[in-house]
């Protein structure tokens, strides 16, 4: 029976991320492509470990595990890690940590939910949890246990998102603009967009403005060279960089970052744009250090100028309101840690029913064999008799500790452990 | 009690949580509040609609005879519009800036007499209805631009000053707030216009004379005047965003002044009063 292999198992988490060891070392102990499959199934060697998931991301190794005992368990998890990588006990010592129980539950919930990421709110990690379960899956190293455990995780992760706001507001620069543009424009799909000079985060910006759909895209550079091959990599088409401003007012958004030493758009050429353009609102995202575009344009009527430093402000922002909504997302972790241990108790209680029930029936087996030896020759119907009675004494009497077992009780280990006690239940005995 | 009476109570009531909820709304982070302004103020405006129905059933024609009554009905218009608007651009925070105007206008109502205005038989034509209607539908619709005006201010506050908060989070865009805005304006102007010409061919067959220069007269055209130049300066100036959304504010004073100001103040002897 599935459910009596679990009894008396804990779970147990061992791994190291960003904040314990150095990329040097994460790099080393990564069990990234087929390494995983491999690792996967080597563990499946320690007795110890009775199911195992690996996450494996840029930022963290972790591998977790239902095991019988958690002393031979961290051992093993240890011992397997140094041997698969070929690293020294010391050095992994140094940068593992170890998660016990309900500190281990804690933990998934909170790796899950990005509470313990470098960026907090960043999606990317649930996917990386549920890869990390659909390998195991597909190896088969996981049960009850882990299988309950990540279920739980991703519903709890759900939960997070939907009830605070963890992962609300743009915390990166081409992020934050495209929040801002949406703030301005009500369709983006209908803006044409200007892309003046390169670099890599007005690269960025506009990548991401493409991939929601701007209508038009036009590119311009000192360097046509250059120009050509963005226009090219945008699908826009290239303006002749003395003539930029000429087709400003065919512009929505512009992302501006040239190596211009100084103001490439000042605010009486921008004033005049404005009026042939009927006042059509613009949105310039002036990325470039020191900034090419006058900052007094910002005062024009229906022109929204955002440099680097204004966006960084946002960013800044979002992350406190993020961290504030940390204490939140927090105090959900604890509430659903609470719900598990629930589910791994009941878990216990059952295979002690169980026993509890095998051991009845033993008894009245033997004393229902003796005493029908003792009587002698009977009649079908007065065998059938002494059968039911027996039945009918030991149902009667096992029925209100076993009632009690399957209720909801705080102190429910407790009374595990006293009937187990009270009628001489081992564990062992069920641990088949 | 008197069931309309009763009614206009309780839509009052529900208008006065609704627009509770909504001020909250704007602070507070919780959903559920703006479902819960939105089913507050439906409550409301059946309450109120049954209020008009009775109304027009005993008095025989439009309820706006007196001050309770324009001022009651002139808010029913507005929270139609407000539906209207909030089902077809389903903008964030609409409620917060509009329920609390429909409650002001809605407890100025409660303030005047509320027996069931009579008009006398000269008056009683086929242009009543009609002329009251428009213009009733034609104040409304600057009511709501002056809301979202001042959403548009306030939003375009927050992008020009970069500083972001969950307020700009949860409001509309700055375009979808100007958008709304030209729309109304685009509907109250040619709505006034047809009020003024079903008023005039009705004071012409009530009274014999199409223009008489009273107060009410004069303000209408002023307002009149006020939104004509609003649509003239966007179309040929392009004076759109915040400077629309502060005419729009403008337009809505005169509206209002037109409304209780000059019955009140310059004591007009328009119809109804």
């Amino acid at each position: 029976m599935t459910i009596i292999n679990s009894l008396f198992m804990d779970i147990l988490i061992i791994g190291l991320n960003h904040k314990t060891a150095p990329i040097e070392v994460r790099e080393k102990v990564a069990f990234d492509g087929l390494k995983l499959n491999e690792a996967l199934n080597r563990l499946k060697d320690y007795p110890s470990i009775k199911e195992h998931i690996i996450l494996s991301t840029c930022n963290r190794v972790e591998i977790y595990a239902a095991v019988d005992d958690l002393d031979s368990g961290t051992d093993s998890i240890k011992g397997f890690i140094s041997d698969f990588h070929g690293i020294s006990r010391d050095l992994l010592d140094k940068s593992l940590y170890i998660h016990k129980g309900t500190g281990a539950v804690r933990h998934i919930y909170r790796v899950g939910s990005s509470l313990d990421s470098m960026v907090l709110g960043e999606p990317q990690i649930l996917g990386q949890l549920k890869d990390a379960f659909d390998a195991a899956l597909k190896n088969k190293t996981t049960g009850v246990f882990l299988n309950k455990l990540m279920r739980k995780s991703v519903s709890v992760v759900k939960r997070i998102r939907t009830e605070t706001k963890i992962a609300a507001g743009a915390v990166s620069i081409s992020f934050a603009a495209i929040e801002l543009a949406k703030k301005i424009f009500e369709d983006l799909s209908t803006k044409s967009f200007m892309l003046i000079g390169a670099g890599e985060m007005a690269e960025l910006a506009a990548k991401h403005l493409l991939n929601l759909g701007v209508k038009d895209v036009y590119v311009t550079n000192r360097t046509t060279e250059r120009a050509e091959e963005l226009a090219k990599e945008f699908h826009g088409k290239v303006i002749l960089f003395d003539n930029f401003t000429l087709e400003l007012r065919f512009s929505d958004i512009v992302i501006c970052s040239t190596g211009a030493p100084e103001y490439i758009l000042l605010k009486e050429e921008m004033h005049k744009i404005m009026k042939e353009r009927k006042q059509k609102p613009v949105f310039i995202i002036d990325i470039s250090v020191p900034r090419n575009i006058d900052p007094l344009i910002n005062e024009l009527d229906n022109v929204y100028l955002y440099d680097v430093d204004n966006l960084q402000g946002i960013i800044d922002t979002n992350k406190e309101e993020r961290a504030k909504e940390a204490g939140n997302a927090e105090l959900i972790v604890e509430e659903e840690i609470g719900s598990f241990s629930k589910w791994t108790l009941s878990l216990s209680a059952t295979p002690t029913i169980v026993a509890l029930r095998d051991m009845a029936e033993s008894i009245r087996q033997d004393e229902l064999e003796k005493t029908l030896k003792k009587l002698g020759p009977l009649e079908e119907k007065q065998i059938r008799a002494i059968e039911y009675l027996s039945n009918t004494i030991v149902n009667k009497l096992i029925h209100p500790p076993t009632a009690a077992l399957k209720e909801e009780n705080a102190d429910k280990d407790l009374m595990v452990d006293m009937i187990r006690k009270l009628y001489g239940l081992k564990a062992d005995e069920n641990n088949g | 009690m008197e069931a309309n009476i009763l009614l206009f109570e309780l839509a009052l009531t529900f208008y006065l949580l609704a627009a509770i909820a909504g001020v909250v709304e704007i602070f507070k982070k919780k959903k559920g509040i703006s479902k819960a302004v939105l089913y507050l103020s439906a409550i409301g405006f059946l309450c109120h609609t049954a209020n008009i129905i009775i109304r027009y059933v005993q008095g025989g024609h439009i309820p706006v005879t007196n001050m309770h009554e324009a001022s009651s009905f002139f808010a029913w218009c507005i929270v139609i519009f407000f539906f209207i608007y909030e089902y077809r651009y389903k903008p964030g925070l609409l409620s917060s800036f509009i329920m609390p105007f429909v409650f002001i206008i809605m407890f100025s109502s409660a303030v005047f007499p509320r027996e069931i205005g009579t008009i006398s038989p000269v008056l009683k034509s086929y242009w009543f209805g009609i002329h009251v209607l428009l213009a009733f539908l034609a104040d409304s619709a600057f009511a709501m631009a002056c809301g979202i005006g001042i959403m548009y201010l306030i939003q375009e506050r927050h992008v020009k000053s970069k500083h972001i908060n969950r307020l700009f989070l949860k409001m509309p865009s700055l375009q979808v707030l100007d958008n709304i805005n030209y729309h109304l304006i685009t509907l109250g102007f040619p709505l006034l216009s047809l009020a003024i010409i079903t008023g005039v061919i009705w004071a012409n067959t009530a009274w014999g004379t199409y223009w008489r220069w009273d107060p009410k007269e004069v303000w209408s055209l002023i307002t009149w005047f006020i939104y004509a130049l609003v649509l003239h300066l966007r179309l040929t100036l392009g004076w759109r965003g915040k400077k629309a959304a502060i005419l729009s504010i403008i337009g809505f004073a005169i509206v209002i002044f037109a409304f209780f100001g000059v019955t009140l103040i310059l004591k007009g002897r328009h119809v109804f009063m």
